[in-house]
């Protein structure tokens, strides 16, 4: 499985055109009423996202592909990935799948 | 003893607006007034059992600060009952997000009910980190294959508790998956059509709102296998409220959460736990007690809240 996932983001990053310069930024995502907001988060190579669970629902941010992923967040409580390749990372909630977003790297 | 059901009984038909004691005779259903529920309370030949489910223990919210005391104190509740439940079948959802030592505590408390044992059928928030490893290895034992799903009869009824948590969709919906519905047809194949049946499992087996995945994909293969008996009852939990479906002679009954409860469905924006004062919230939170009388008699659920 990890190989599957991490030939896939070999994909993506090969696709990709890692032109800006790699900063410290940071960017937040909020998930609330059983929705990431935003749903597609754009962020340069380097941005540090901070994912902030305003549900009393516990929520979590699983990669489609297995590259990053959290534990069970309850409210309040926050998640961090910090992206260094370009590319479109999907990601989904494990306890409500219909809650699926992205973060597009470039 | 204050009987809790009764009250609880009236309260929770005042919330859900529906009458929530039905009989069962010849396969035909109908309600049933408090008084004729006494009176079957009073035949007490038979035996009961209750329904526990979404103890979700680790939450914390407007709603409840203390889930394990909640659930002390609805089993305090049953510990009340005369007679005492033959069993309890808890119906998922132990932990809240499978928070560490939340399965100890639910066991830890659950070891305090006056009965002779105890039924389980996972929900999502118990397996969804580590795809059921832990569940399983407390809960699996005894199971078919150690899946989690099971059959068992008791004074002539068969109960049948099946596990649609494990292949979440990903739409956000139950599955039983195909391995465990040939195994249920197998189960029932040689049982007669007058053997009632209790079927119990997390998510709801009707599609009760598939827009909050409250509902079970696969399940209409396993209903038919049902068809042919002349009273099946299902119970399941998931939702966090009481609602009644009766279609052909199977009868759909939700129990409440012991944690929280969670809106009537399409009426909040998300399906989160309600965020009403805790004292509210105790109205809508409770057990769920089964009673049957001997002899091919109704068959009774009634369902109490805390509050």
């Amino acid at each position: 499985m990890n190989k599957v996932a991490i030939a896939l983001i070999g994909l993506a990053l090969a696709g990709g055109t890692a032109t800006h310069a790699a900063g410290s930024s940071a960017a937040g995502i909020d998930i609330k009423e059983f929705k990431f907001a935003p749903a597609a988060l754009e962020i340069r190579p380097g941005t540090t996202v901070t994912w902030t669970n305003h549900d009393e629902e516990t929520h979590t941010i699983t990669s489609t592909t297995g590259a990053f992923g959290s534990s069970g967040l309850g409210n309040d409580e926050t998640f961090t990935q910090t992206f260094t390749r370009a590319g479109t990372y999907e990601y989904f909630c494990a306890l409500h799948p219909r809650m699926r977003a992205a973060v597009v790297v470039k | 003893m204050d009987r809790l059901d009764r009250r609880g009984f009236l309260e929770c038909m005042a919330w859900a607006g529906s009458a929530l004691v039905w009989t069962s005779a010849g396969g035909v259903l109908s309600s049933r007034t408090i008084r004729q529920a006494e009176a079957a309370d009073a035949a007490a030949s038979g035996f009961s059992f209750v329904q526990i489910s979404d103890t979700h223990i680790g939450f914390k919210g407007q709603a409840n600060g203390d889930a394990a005391a909640t659930l002390q104190q609805l089993i305090d509740r049953v510990n009340a009952l005369k007679p005492a439940p033959a069993f309890v079948i808890h119906t998922g959802d132990q932990t809240h997000g499978q928070k560490p030592g939340a399965f100890d505590t639910v066991a830890e408390l659950l070891r305090g009910v006056k009965t002779e044992r105890a039924f389980f059928v996972p929900g999502e928030h118990d397996v969804f980190l580590d795809g059921g490893k832990e569940y399983l290895a407390r809960y699996g034992k005894g199971t078919v294959g150690e899946h989690g799903w099971q059959s068992f009869d008791y004074k002539g009824t068969h109960f049948v508790g099946l596990v649609n948590v494990l292949k979440y969709k990903g739409e956000g919906v139950g599955a039983l998956g195909q391995d465990q519905i040939e195994w249920l047809e197998k189960d029932l194949a040689p049982l007669t059509a007058s053997t009632p049946v209790i079927v119990f499992a997390h998510v709801p087996l009707w599609a009760v709102y598939p827009q909050w995945g409250w509902v079970t994909e696969d399940a209409e293969r396993a209903l038919t296998s049902l068809k042919r008996f002349g009273s099946v009852t299902v119970l399941n939990g998931h939702i966090h409220q009481v609602l009644t479906k009766v279609e052909g002679n199977v009868r759909f009954h939700t129990a409440m959460s012991t944690a929280f409860p969670q809106p009537a469905p399409g009426a909040a924006p998300s399906p989160g736990p309600m965020k009403i004062p805790e004292a509210e919230a105790r109205r809508m939170i409770g057990v769920t007690e089964v009673t049957f009388v001997q002899g091919g008699q109704p068959l009774a659920i009634v369902d109490s809240v805390l509050g």
